[in-house]
């Protein structure tokens, strides 16, 4: 049976990880993610769970290295300064082939920045902020209830692809409140056995898990191979994605997580006013949900990208429907916050003076 | 007195340089392990150093962590499978340089974990740079004056420093440079996976080891300068057991 509870975003999503079987969580105090930490210090154990706040970010993801390694469901989580301090233990665990979920709520950069929502950190989680060829699945909530469901899932498809999972929020998702219906965990997908951890080599074979790969042919480069092979069925296998309205829309807006709450709105006004927009929110920014907008580029011949950065989600947006047609920008980095006001106001200007459309 | 090859050992070569400490002290895991029946309970976490291939000679399950990252990657696997044995092998580079956050708070929140620390006051893998317990004086490839002309600091003395942590059971320095030593090493590699199995808390045996060939030393000149150099800067002992 479906509950509603009010949650702070951050403890919504603290609560789904535990509902979803998260026994391990380490992390380092940083604003504004601090109430998923204050959360599962209380929550986990009274699960059986482990909580542990750890001495950095550094040390945070490498507890999350072993305990994956040994075979539990584990979750980190911080903000964009510590999401950097991670990136090297992410590139591990990735090549690693283990899973667990990291969650980004971020804030405004670079550098220290502030402790407003932004999304700069987008390069970094999409295209891989640690060394090597490696990729994370990247999924985008742009409401409470998004947070509830896709943290759960996140679960189920780091176990099920065996790699990290982020969960790329901002810090009005993690501080804002809002009714959730929280449905009981179900798996989405059906968890082959654990046949890779380590717990001790009882009957059988002793088992490494190792990242250095010295030998390059029939080695490092082919597994980086079967690592891109796994990527390519993952792009198969996970496109998410909000269609609202574009079946006849002449102008596509396209933005993602709580922009992309915004721009719907925004979408909704312009229609009262016979303006023919749409919206395209990809959920998941990696694999990044591209037929909706090759889709979109036969009848739309604008497109607007808004984003609470400077411009780094309208790069995937133009290589989506490579380049079929112009596409402006709205945003700015730093703890900026598009209004639909603001947004209607762009879609009017373009609808008025388009940019020489190709077709 | 029969020889036997410990089970928790592959049999194979090592690809350590002639008179390398290392070779040794996984013998003595190895045969610590064999004695206390645990091997096939046993995780340990394999360095970023001339030990990386570690689950190369050892029978056991074994994860290579980043470099300097073990304690971190040992307390999740130990608060996951706290009825394992779960040690970390790490050199001093790896442990007291780029490694001290994750040592001293695994120690300090007393993480039920043993620590094999492999102290040859130098980067072997790198080609002989200097490491946190190069000595002063000494030369490395980055200290051609040796150390402490240029502003590098005195050695990092591993258990000293851990001493003044409640949540530390155990420290001892060993070394591997003479039959004597290598009897006392074994020994406190011993008790400190007993300590664990005890569930008394963090555990560390700092072993004195050779690097003839960062050292630029003769296997025997080698076993010398620990006897007659480090143990002088590094003394040999207890410094913590409880
Ligand atoms: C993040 C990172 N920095 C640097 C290195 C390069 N590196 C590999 S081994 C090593 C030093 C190892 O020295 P030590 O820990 O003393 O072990 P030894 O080789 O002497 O046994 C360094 C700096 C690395 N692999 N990763
Ligand atoms: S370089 Fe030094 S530590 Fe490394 S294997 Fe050779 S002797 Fe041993």
């Amino acid at each position: 049976m479906a509950e509603k509870i009010l949650l702070k975003g951050n403890e919504l999503l603290a609560e789904a990880a535990v509902r979803a079987g998260c026994q391990f969580f380490a992390g380092y105090p940083i604003t504004p993610q601090n109430e998923v930490s204050e959360y599962l210090s209380w929550r986990l154990p009274q699960v059986g769970g482990v909580f542990i706040q750890a001495e950095s970010e550094v040390a945070a993801i490498n507890m999350l290295f072993g305990a994956s390694a040994a075979g539990a469901r584990c979750m980190t989580s911080s903000s964009s300064p510590g999401i950097s301090l991670k990136q090297e233990g992410i590139s591990y665990i990735t090549a690693a082939e283990l899973p667990c979920v990291i969650v980004n709520i971020q804030r405004g950069g670079p550098g220290l920045g502030n402790i407003r929502a932004a999304q700069g950190d987008y390069f970094q989680a999409v295209k891989g902020g640690g060394h090597g060829d490696y990729r994370l699945i990247v999924l985008a909530p742009a409401t409470l209830q998004e947070v509830y469901d896709l943290t759960m899932n996140a679960f189920d498809y780091a176990d099920y692809w065996r790699n990290p999972v982020m969960i790329l929020g901002d810090g009005i998702l993690g501080q804002m409140a809002e009714p959730v219906e929280t449905k009981p965990y179900k798996p989405i997908l059906q968890i082959p056995p654990k046949d890779y951890i380590l717990d001790g080599c009882k009957g059988r074979a002793p088992r490494v898990i190792k990242t250095l790969i010295l030998k390059p042919e029939l080695g490092l480069v082919t597994h980086n191979e079967e690592m891109q092979a796994k990527y390519r069925k993952i792009e198969q296998a996970i496109q998410l994605c909000e269609e609202y309205e574009t079946a006849d829309a002449e102008l596509i807006v396209s933005a993602y997580g709580i922009p992309g709450r915004v721009a719907k709105g925004a979408v909704k006004i312009a229609r009262k006013k016979g303006i023919k927009a749409g919206l395209i929110r990809p959920v998941s920014l990696w694999p990044f949900p591209k037929k909706p907008f090759v889709k979109a580029a036969q009848t739309a011949k604008q497109f607007l990208v808004v984003e609470m950065s400077q411009g780094q989600f309208i790069e995937d947006v133009k290589l989506a429907m490579e380049c079929r047609r112009p596409v402006e920008f709205l945003g700015k980095g730093g703890g900026w916050y598009p209004t639909q006001e603001a947004i209607l106001e762009k879609i009017e200007q373009m609808l008025q003076s388009p940019k020489g459309a190709k077709s | 007195m029969e020889f036997h090859y410990p089970d928790a050992l592959y049999n194979s070569h090592t690809h350590y340089c002639p008179g390398c400490g290392h070779g040794i002290t996984h013998r003595l895991v190895a045969e610590v392990i064999d004695e206390l029946g645990i091997r096939e309970k046993t995780i340990a976490t394999a360095p970023v150093g001339c030990a990386v291939l570690f689950y190369d000679y050892m029978k056991f399950d074994i994860i290579e962590c980043a470099h300097g990252r073990s304690p971190a990657v040992a307390t999740g696997i130990k608060r996951i499978l706290s009825d394992r044995v779960v040690f970390t092998y790490q050199g001093d580079g790896d442990l007291a340089a780029i490694g001290t956050a994750e040592t001293i708070h695994a120690a300090n929140r007393g993480e039920n974990i043993t620590v094999i620390f492999i102290n040859n006051a130098i980067y072997g893998m790198t080609g002989g740079q200097m490491a946190p317990t190069t000595m002063l004086g000494q030369y490395s490839t980055t200290t051609p004056k040796g150390r402490g002309k240029n502003g590098e600091g005195a050695p990092i003395r591993v258990c000293e420093l851990l001493s003044s942590l409640e949540g530390v059971c155990y420290l001892e320095r060993v070394a591997v440079s003479s039959p004597k030593d290598v009897m006392q090493a074994k020994r406190a590699i011993k008790k400190a996976f007993e300590n664990q199995l005890a569930g008394k808390g963090y555990s560390l045996v700092e072993v004195l080891s050779m690097c003839p060939t960062d050292w630029k030393l003769a296997p025997e000149d080698a076993l010398k300068f620990v006897n007659d150099d480090m143990k002088k800067i590094f003394p040999l002992g207890v410094f913590k057991d409880r």
